[in-house]
């Protein structure tokens, strides 16, 4: 009958599903019961549990969005050659953990010949995690997934070895929201003009009070133009930081030419050694250049090149210009420091130098 | 250097012929992302359009926004049955030029902590999608969701039910309990302090209500992370972060400490190890034994990193709770701190108190945040003090990096607080 077939099915509200379930029997068995782990080499982990039993992961570089022939060849290798089951690190890497030593390299190889490539461990440049950009998100200003295939071409040896002083997470946001959250390197979407609003769509589409909350410098007022409700944006006051397009559509903050990249360094999340740090700026004004970014992706390997040489073993690149200081850093990268390097926020006084500590 | 075979060798695992009406595109900006050693998404993009007209415009939106550097992609309103949020809906702004894609919704789904996967279930998911959707999986967006990337506005219940009878269920999206995130932790890490499998879904699983029907002022995220190391970022990125410590004595396996001094020599040790200590808390004796000051140990993992075969964590384990993480808007980046320096996480009991105290929070914000304003910044706004009394909680000094620098406040209550924590004290 019609109205039984239309009656909505209800959801089963089970949220997080358990993960023992799909979890390595390796894992399962020893489950809070591991003694250490080995670096067997860059992109391969040995794990041994109190029980002795032993643990190795291959982690594997992915395109991050993977369709059914990518699933199918992966899962396929994986039952073949390690034991069914694998797992995702919040990097996008994928991680195949095999219970026989001497399965490791056949797996390796498998993968290997399947074009993807095996790395990302220990000191190492690992995946960079990434935002969705112009293949999904309504506000982008670039594509994330095209920057890190372009970045991961040029830093791939980086990541298949181990030679870095100290592991690097960089990470890439579309916008300065800044989804890809903090990381040694940020390379991350920075306007540089107002957003230019389209009045006749902005009393239709927008809830005008909550567009004014929005705005973090209260430069976005009511106004009345030609004769509609809209919105206008005191344009001395305005940081250009696109938080008023997400409830604005209307209030285009996008421009082809005007919304550049600017790259930021020394975000650190783990508490080993100094507490977690943010990153913080170092070069803007990059063009958005689309399809490979050839001058953003320049400035990360000089960036990268630098610390290589200069950092002590287990510094993270901001545990080393903690150690050098910010003129050295600016000195060794070739980059300008300018006017917008001095921070002017709240709580900004906090960033400066309060001290007669002076490098020469 | 490795030079990654040529993946079309593995022909049984690309689409043999051109199965999609519409002729592809020109797209010469994306097929310069098909060039380089690392896997190409292009590629992928490229094998699904071989079967689906809705990826062949897509991957012509996507060329056009190459093109333009501009974005085409506008939110909209959407849901499954029963639930307010989850779906993060697509309308294409150049529908006209590429109609095939004018949807191209996704859904936001929960993986299991630490993103666990048999291959059968990873085969069971993409065989649902390719069913009703592009066939496009993102593992994992930046909250944590598996991102089922590309359906149209008829296929999302069908999808939804389908894989929802299987054991998947909807995460958060808009202002709501979002997706939580553990790290591999106990089931593969000896640096692990916490059952993280068992936080994660107590927590989250608690708020599914908060999770599928958005009314909260904002997003509130719970991330989990073993040991100081926090490989969620979850200090950074979570509302709730779980951090998993000890407070008896660090172990030293003594024999292991010095094989390792041995082999790398006492420089090495010292240079690496006990310089780097944040507390200088280390000292190498003279007869290469190490000696730990536990008193002045932060437990910031160190030194544990280094030599994972010597030091491991204590016996008396349990978290240390920060409340306030989060990212830009509105009022700048701000880092979760402590709200719990320690919680004992052993019994069913301990286990229910870290919940209420979620409860606590999360109800304190609901009623007290303004509109778009995370738990942080309301914290920022009220003030530590009067957040804490708000949930409950007793002050602690290591709640601060130190005291107040500034004589600005009303002081007249000193007595009345001393006293508190003189009693505190005497209480034990």
């Amino acid at each position: 009958m019609a109205e039984e077939k239309a009656k909505p099915r209800m959801p089963i509200e089970s949220g997080c599903p358990d993960g023992f379930q799909y979890m390595h029997p390796t894992m399962l068995k020893n489950y809070g019961n591991w003694d250490y782990h080995e670096h067997v080499r860059p992109g391969v982990l040995k794990h041994v549990a109190k029980s002795g039993d032993e643990l190795y992961t291959v982690k594997v570089g992915t395109q991050r969005q993977l369709g059914p022939y990518e699933i199918n060849l992966l899962c396929d290798i994986i039952d073949q050659y390690a034991d069914g089951h694998v797992r995702f690190t919040l990097r996008g890497t994928m991680e195949i953990p095999v219970a026989d030593a001497s399965k490791v390299d056949a797996l390796v190889e498998a993968i290997t010949d399947a074009g993807y490539p095996i790395g990302g461990t220990a000191n190492s440049v690992t995946f960079i995690s990434h935002t969705q950009g112009w293949l999904h998100c309504d506000i982008p200003g670039t594509d994330a997934s095209g920057v890190v295939k372009s970045m991961m071409d040029e830093l791939y040896d980086e990541f298949t070895h181990e030679e870095m002083p100290n592991r690097v997470h960089i990470t890439t946001s579309c916008c300065q929201i800044n989804c890809g959250g903090q990381g040694d390197i940020a390379i991350n979407v920075q306007h540089t003009k107002p957003p230019k609003i389209n009045h006749d769509l902005v009393s239709n589409v927008c809830e005008r009070p909550s567009v004014v909350a929005r705005c973090p410098v209260a430069a976005i007022r009511p106004a009345m133009v030609n004769g509609r409700p809209s919105l206008e944006v005191d344009e001395k006051k305005c940081i250009c930081c696109g938080a008023c397009f997400p409830p604005c559509p209307p209030m285009q903050i996008n421009d082809a030419e005007h919304t550049k990249i600017a790259i930021w360094v020394g975000g650190k999340n783990s508490n080993a050694r100094s507490k977690p740090m943010f990153h913080k700026l170092v070069a803007a004004g990059i063009p958005n250049n689309a399809p490979r970014w050839p001058e953003a992706a320049a400035i990360v390997k000089k960036i990268l090149a630098c610390y290589k040489e200069d950092a002590k073993d287990w510094e993270r690149i901001g545990d080393w210009i903690e150690r050098i200081g910010w003129p050295r850093f600016f000195e060794m990268t070739e980059l300008p420091f300018t006017r917008f390097h001095i921070d002017n926020w709240r709580g900004a006084r906090h960033t400066l130098n309060a001290s007669a500590h002076i490098r020469f | 250097m490795s030079t990654p075979k040529n993946p079309e060798k593995h022909a049984s695992y690309l689409p043999k012929e051109k199965k999609s009406k519409k002729p592809f595109h020109d797209t010469p900006n994306l097929d310069e992302l098909e060039k380089g050693p690392w896997p190409s998404f292009v590629t992928g993009l490229k094998r699904l359009a071989m079967e689906s007209d809705m990826m062949v415009d897509l991957l012509g939106q996507l060329e056009h926004s190459y093109n333009t550097r501009l974005g085409y992609w506008k939110g909209g309103t959407l849901s499954v049955f029963g639930y307010g949020g989850g779906i993060i809906p697509r309308f294409s702004e150049v529908g006209d030029m590429f109609p095939e894609s004018k949807e191209f919704h996704t859904l936001r789904v929960q993986p299991a902590p630490a993103n666990h996967y048999s291959t059968d279930m990873l085969r069971q998911l993409s065989n649902s999608w390719n069913k009703y959707g592009s066939g496009l999986i993102a593992f994992h967006g930046q909250t944590g969701n598996i991102m089922f990337i590309g359906a149209k506005s008829d296929q999302v219940q069908h999808f939804f039910d389908e894989i929802n009878e299987y054991g998947w269920d909807l995460g958060g999206a808009g202002p709501c309990v979002r997706t939580a995130m553990a790290c591999v932790g106990s089931g593969r890490c000896e640096m692990s302090n916490l059952d993280e499998q068992r936080i994660h879904r107590e927590l989250v699983n608690n708020f599914m209500d908060d999770m599928h029907r958005p009314a909260l002022p904002y997003k509130f995220k719970f991330k989990v992370s073993g040991c100081a190391n926090d490989c969620m970022n979850s200090i950074q990125r979570s509302d709730f972060s779980v951090i998993g410590t000890w407070r008896d004595d660090m172990k030293v396996d003594q024999e292991e400490w010095k094989k390792y001094v041995a082999e790398k020599g006492r420089q090495h040790v010292h240079d690496n190890i006990i310089s780097r200590c944040p507390t200088s808390a280390l000292t190498l004796n003279d007869d290469d034994t190490l000696e730990v000051n536990n008193k002045d140990c932060v437990r910031c993992m160190h030194c544990l990193n280094v030599v994972p075969k010597a030091l491991s964590p204590g016996d008396d384990k349990g978290a240390t709770i920060l409340i306030g993480g989060k990212r830009t808007l509105k009022i700048g980046d701000l880092f979760g701190t402590v709200v719990i320096p320690f919680k004992k996480l052993d019994t069913d009991e301990d286990h229910e108190e870290l919940v209420e105290l979620a409860e606590e929070i999360i109800d304190f914000w609901a009623e007290n945040g303004l509109e778009h304003e995370r738990c942080g910044e309301m914290i920022d706004r009220i003030g530590l003090a009067n957040f804490l009394e708000g949930i409950g909680v007793d002050v602690d000094p290591n709640m601060v990096a130190h005291p107040r620098t500034s004589n600005y406040v009303r002081m007249d209550k000193w007595d009345e607080e001393a006293a508190k924590w003189e009693e505190r004290k005497k209480a034990g």
